[in-house]
Parts: structure tokens; sequence; C-alpha cells
């Protein structure tokens, strides 16, 4: 603030055309490194680690993605022609893939809400408790740091056809079984990946919940405002960056869908009922040799979950935003 | 401005990082064809290979104190092809890998990764001396051997004596030769509820599960026909079509499982039989009162005539080897006849050696379970050839799992357009 004040008070007073060249070359060189040179030093480590592990590979895939590309051992001499877009060509009109984002979009349809509403109210809930507060936040967060691979196995016993869930149904039990059923097997995945990923939610949640004043709780109440009323008027309001977070997140981990149904589901089965974009990927570009496909598929996921992002950021992030 | 500057040193440093490392190609090494000095080399985390590979190493060892030999298991990964795919990019596979799948051949050749063995001058007369007539199908569609045959495991019906009779099923003479045969065995079976099924294929998505369902019955029925022959998919006529069919009628029936079972079915009582090769033989000994007979064909075969799926395992030397002579060496050292023998006698696998049978003799006369394995090895079949094995060989299980074992849509249309779909990628190379 100061120092805008002083530069405008030093060109008002200077003729233009006389500051000389030392007067010149301050500005210019403020162009490029801003008024806080240091601050540029101090954010290096972490510039220098977004553009090698970020920036880079992003650059790379959409490289890649324009070449017959292939990955080869050092030295070998191989040639990768420039191919254009047929790799996006090929993606956008390979069925297996459309399938794949169309199951992505189901998954992301179950997962995302389901994550929002169940991790507010479930934080809102432990917010409020006041016995074995640690304990509840503890077995929430438990799903969310065990590994994949060792949670599915319980899944695959609940869900499957002899399985927990079933027998408890009895005559209502879905015919075929939910995992191999190819209208059910995605919706089951949404499920688990909700269940796997609240504890994280919660916590975020839980956080925001603490900037909300209590004061704010007390005025509704005195205004006659139940518990419903103050969780949609006072809560719901106060933690809306927390919930643009949440979704945004929410759907880049389910686009990046992956662990699940190769896992959960044997490879995308039934009948790629359960392919995701990412499991397509990981088949193309490194089962199948096809790493210039893959990444084309890669880059297509990015534009759609950045449309979607922003678009949340629109809509839920509201005037704050 | 500024933020113009930045912007456009940022492109300026993608594109100068892109140019390198487009730029990163180069020449081979001739000289590593003729270099001697320590090498490395990776085998399976079987148990009983590890067990083989060691005592091959050491007996190295004792004798080459200037060539030595480091061995270690293949580092851990989602699937052992994918590993060594990710070392020959990173420029850091070992000499040698006693555990190369022949449906990864073709895309570690295209990745540069593999040396033709038919750059040692005996090269391809040892391979061919060694392994006979079935040399040929391990041969590069571009010709040279990129891999070395090195073992199979024949793929048979395993079933479980107990169970049959339970089931008042004969266990020594199980009624399981013709498709009709093998259908009413399952029934009864399952209908006695000794098992939940009769026999449980994982019927997952993954290519290579191909292999162990629809191919060795395929082989069967056709007499021995690839799955592509003369760049042409051979696999949607009425053999591949009865095969097909045979599974089809298997899981409709609800005789085999429609879901993955988490463990080992057969082992744990969850099927009666099962389709695998002589690794099982140590894993089943002491879980399951075996008995093993040929896949089944429509009409019934024969035993002596009948074909199946390999299941081999090779060895591919790296070219990222620096000491390619001593790999040379040690690859005929570890596929000697002895060695072969050493490794029959561990692991209870085939060595992909002509007229096994007879050459280890005394191993079939000890070992009477794994006559019939050894006697099968002779007749199988492989993957197609080339890079594009691996896409192939999952476009015929997209296939299969629609069509098979879901059961939707017409069968033989599902066949045809795979096969279609398969000559189009053999046609590539």
């Amino acid at each position: 603030m100061s120092s805008e004040t002083l530069d405008r008070s030093a060109g008002a007073t200077r003729p233009r055309g006389a500051g000389g060249g030392s007067r010149r070359r301050q500005p210019a060189l403020q162009r490029v490194l801003g008024k806080h040179p240091l601050g540029w030093l101090l954010s290096t480590p972490y510039l220098i680690f977004l553009a090698v592990v970020f920036a880079y590979p992003l650059f790379f895939a959409v490289y890649m993605s324009l070449h017959d590309y292939f990955f080869s051992a050092p030295g070998a001499v191989v040639e990768r022609p420039f191919v254009g877009l047929d790799n996006y060509v090929a993606a956008l009109t390979d069925p297996a893939v459309l399938r794949s984002f169309a199951n992505v979009g189901i998954f992301l349809i179950i997962n995302v809400p389901l994550t929002v509403v169940l991790s507010l109210v479930l934080a809102t809930a432990l917010n409020k408790v006041v016995h074995l507060r640690t304990f509840y936040r503890v077995s929430y967060y438990v799903p969310y740091v065990t590994a994949s691979v060792a949670v599915v196995a319980v899944w695959l016993f609940l869900f499957s056809g002899g399985g927990l869930v079933n027998t408890l149904l009895g005559p209502l039990a879905p015919e075929p079984s939910w995992l191999i059923n190819p209208s059910l097997a995605m919706p089951t995945i949404a499920l688990f990946v909700t269940w796997k990923q609240l504890g994280f939610f919660i916590l975020l949640y839980l956080a925001a919940l603490q900037n909300v004043p209590n004061e704010l709780y007390e005025s509704a109440s005195t205004d006659g405002a139940g518990v419903m009323r103050s969780f949609f008027s006072v809560t719901v309001p106060g933690v809306r960056s927390a919930t643009v977070l949440v979704l945004v997140l929410s759907t880049i981990t389910g686009a990046n869908l992956f662990t699940e149904p190769y896992l959960l589901t044997g490879g995308g089965g039934p009948n790629g009922a359960s392919a995701s974009p990412v499991l397509i990927m990981y088949q193309q570009g490194l089962q199948q040799g096809k790493p210039g496909f893959a990444a084309a598929i890669g880059v297509i996921l990015v534009i759609v979950v950045l449309i979607i992002a922003l678009l949340q950021n629109r809509f839920a992030g509201g005037k704050e935003q | 401005m500024h933020r113009r500057t930045l912007i456009t040193a940022t492109a300026t440093a993608a594109v100068a990082l892109l140019a390198l490392t487009a730029c990163s190609g180069g020449g081979g090494n001739t000289d590593a064809l003729t270099a001697r000095g320590d090498i490395t080399v990776w085998y399976s985390n079987n148990e009983f290979e590890v067990k083989w590979a060691k005592a091959m190493i050491d007996a190295w060892n004792a004798d080459n104190p200037d060539e030595q030999i480091k061995g270690q298991e293949i580092p851990a990964g989602k699937s052992s092809e994918e590993v060594i795919g990710a070392s020959i990019t990173a420029g850091t596979a070992p000499c040698l890998i006693y555990n190369t799948a022949p449906a990864a051949v073709g895309q570690f050749q295209k990745q540069g990764g593999l040396v033709d063995l038919e750059s040692f001058k005996d090269g391809a007369s040892y391979i061919e001396e060694r392994s006979g007539d079935s040399a040929e199908q391990y041969k590069s569609p571009d010709g040279g051997y990129f891999q070395m045959p090195w073992k199979s495991n024949p793929v048979m019906i395993f079933y479980n004596k107990d169970m049959f009779a339970s089931a008042g099923l004969d266990p020594e003479n199980p009624k399981l030769a013709t498709y009709d045969e093998f259908l009413a065995t399952s029934k009864t079976l399952v209908d006695a509820g000794v098992a939940p099924f009769a026999i449980n294929p994982a019927p997952t998505s993954e290519f290579f599960q191909t292999l162990f369902d629809f191919v060795p019955t395929y082989a069967a029925e056709s007499g021995g026909t690839g799955l592509v022959e003369d760049g042409k998919a051979t696999f949607d006529g009425e053999e591949g079509f009865d095969a097909a069919s045979f599974w089809k009628s298997l899981y409709d029936g609800g005789l085999a499982g429609k879901e993955q079972y988490q463990g080992d079915a057969f082992a744990d009582g969850h099927a009666a039989m099962a389709i695998v090769g002589p690794w099982a033989v140590s894993v089943y000994k002491d879980a399951v009162n075996w008995g093993s007979v040929p896949v089944p064909t429509k009409d019934g075969m024969a035993p002596e005539e009948i074909y199946t799926f390999s299941d081999a395992k090779n060895v591919g030397l790296y070219s990222a080897c620096k000491n390619q002579a001593t790999a040379w060496d040690v690859l005929k050292f570890s596929t000697s006849e002895e060695q072969d023998g050493q490794l029959l006698e561990l692991t209870g696998q085939m060595p992909l050696r002509q007229d096994l049978p007879e050459v280890y003799a005394d191993y079939f006369e000890a070992n009477p379970a794994y006559t019939t394995f050894g006697d099968q090895a002779s007749r199988t079949i492989e993957v197609p050839g080339g890079s594009n094995t691996v896409e192939m060989l999952q476009v015929i299980r997209d296939a299969y799992t629609k069509a098979v074992i879901a059961g939707e849509g017409d069968l033989q249309e599902a066949l045809t357009s795979a096969a279609d779909k398969v000559t189009e990628l053999a046609s590539k190379g």
C-alpha cells in the first residue's frame, strides 16, 4: 500500500522521459520479479516441485497424446511419429472409452452428493458429541487410512452372492449379485468409495465447523430456530468454503477411480460396466503398450474434471468465491 | 506484461524439456554382445523357483569367479510384465529374467529392451536343438529369437477325488472326456452338494484369464490350432464356437462360478475341479486328494492327441545388460540338461525341451503324477506373437466375459466380431 503510494507520487512528480537509466531499470525488474523478489526465492522450491511433479508430466502427457508414442529402452532408436489428434479421435469413438466415462459419471452422481451430505451430517453430529469423541473420529478415519487392497476383501465377502448382505436381504437379494450385476456394480463401488473416503471429508468439515461462531447458533435459537433450521441456516452457509473443497476433491479423486474396479470387480467387470477411464488408461498404456492413446484419455479426463470443478465452484461457491 | 513473461518462460521451459525428452534416442550397444563380467538376473518369487534359481546361481558362481551372478526375485508390482516394462524404459533391466511371459515379449522387443539371441553365433542352433519344433512358435514374426523357450505348464483338469467319491462318481476313471460327460459330471457334483461349483476359473476381465478357460479347450478341440494362423484369427470357426459353448453351458447351468473367489477355489473346496498346470501339483499335494485328466473335447479324443495351452515362461536377455556374452553363457548353463533336470525336480514344471519324457525317464518313473504333464508338454499352443498380443487377448476376453460368462448377446456374433478385431491387430504386427 505504501510503496504503491510512493510510486504514484514519484511518477507524478517526475517529468516523462527524464527518468534516467537506473530509474527505468527498476520498474522493469519489478515487472519481472514483482514487488517482493525475496518471495520468489522462498517460493522456488515449491515451484520446482510443481514444475517437475505436476506441470512437466501434464505437458508431456499432451505431447504423448499427439504422437504414436510408446515407452522404449534408453538408446533404442524408435520412431514416434506425430499423429495430430488421431489418438483423441480414436478415444472419443471407442465404445469402451465412452462407456468408462459414462461409468465414472454414474459413480460421481452417487459418490459426490453422498459424500457431501454424509460427511457434513456426521461432522456436525461428531462436533456435538461429548463422550468418546476421539473414538468416533478415529473410527470414521480408519477406513480412509486402510489400504484398499485390504478392505476390498471384506467388501467382496459382504457383497458376494452368498455374502452377508444377500443373506440379510434374503429373497430381496439382487440377481445377479451386486458386483457381477451390470446395473449395480458401479453403484456398489460408489458406496464403497464413499464409505472409505468419508473419514477424510469429515475431518475437513470438522475443521470448518470450528470457524462457525457459536453466537450465530445462539442468535438462531433466540429467534426460535430448531435444530434443522439452525443446520440449514447457520451450519450449511458457515461451511460453504469447505463444501466447495469437498465437492472438488471428491470429484477429482472419483474421476481418478482405479483401484476399486481393478480389485473389486476384477478389472472393470461385468462386461466393462465398472471400467473407469483410468482403468482403461492402465490397460491401454501399460498393458497394451499404447501410452499415446492412454495419454489422450488422460487429457480428456483432465479437461472434463476441470469443467466440472469450475461449475461446482461457480454454483456452490457463491459470492464468497 | 509480468504474466506474459511468466507464461512465455514456462512455455519455453516446457518445450525445451519435451525436446530434450524426444531426442533421447540413440544407438544400440554392440560392444556389450561380446563383453564379459558380472551380471544380474531376476527370477520368479515362486518358492520352488527361488530354490532352483539360488542353487543354479551358486553352481555357476562356484566355477566362474570372474563372472559372478547376482540374483534377486522380480521386484513386486501389479504384474511381472509391468515391472519388466518399466525397468526396460528406465534402463535398469537385469541381464536375464527367468519369468518372461511370451505374451509380453513382442512389446519388450518393440521397446528395444530385448537382445535377439540369434545375435550369438550358436543362438538359433542351441534353441532349436534344445526345444525342437516347438521353438518355432517362440520365434518373432520379424525373425529372430527374442526369448529362450524355457519351461511350460501345460494346462489340464485337476479334480478332487474325495469329492467325486462323495458324489458317487468313479474317482479313478472320471467321465470328463467329452463336453456332455463333463457337463453331466459337473451337474452330479453340484447337485450332490459336495462343492458350490464344479469348476471355478477366474471369471474376471484381465486379458490373461482367457488362457486358462477358453484357450486350452479351443486348443484341444481344434487339434492344436493357434488363435492366429497366417495372420488371421481362427477361433470364430466351429471349434471355437463349440469350446465357447461348452463353457457357456457351465455358466448358464450354475456349474461354474461367475463371481471371483478370494483364495484358491480348488484348495478351499469351493470347486471340485480346476484348470491348471503342473505347478499346482506341489501346491495341492497335501491339500487335496487330486487326479488329473486332459481338457475335454466335444466328442472325446485319445489323451495322446489332445492339445492345450502351454502357460510357458521363458527367459529374456535384456539390452541393458553390459556383459551379454556372459549372460548368454549363463542362459545356456541354466537351460542345460542338468539344470533342466533340477528345475523339473524342484518345481515340477516342464522344461521346454524335446523328448522330455525320454530325457528324464527316471524322474517320471519316480513321479508318475507328472507323467501326463510331461507327455502333454509336447502338444501345446502358444499365444500369438507380435507387439499386439495383450490387446488381442483383451479383445477375446471382453467378448468371452460378455457372451459366455454373462451370457449376453449372440455367441457366434461375439466370436466373429472379436476375430475380426484380432485379425486387424495381427495385420499391424
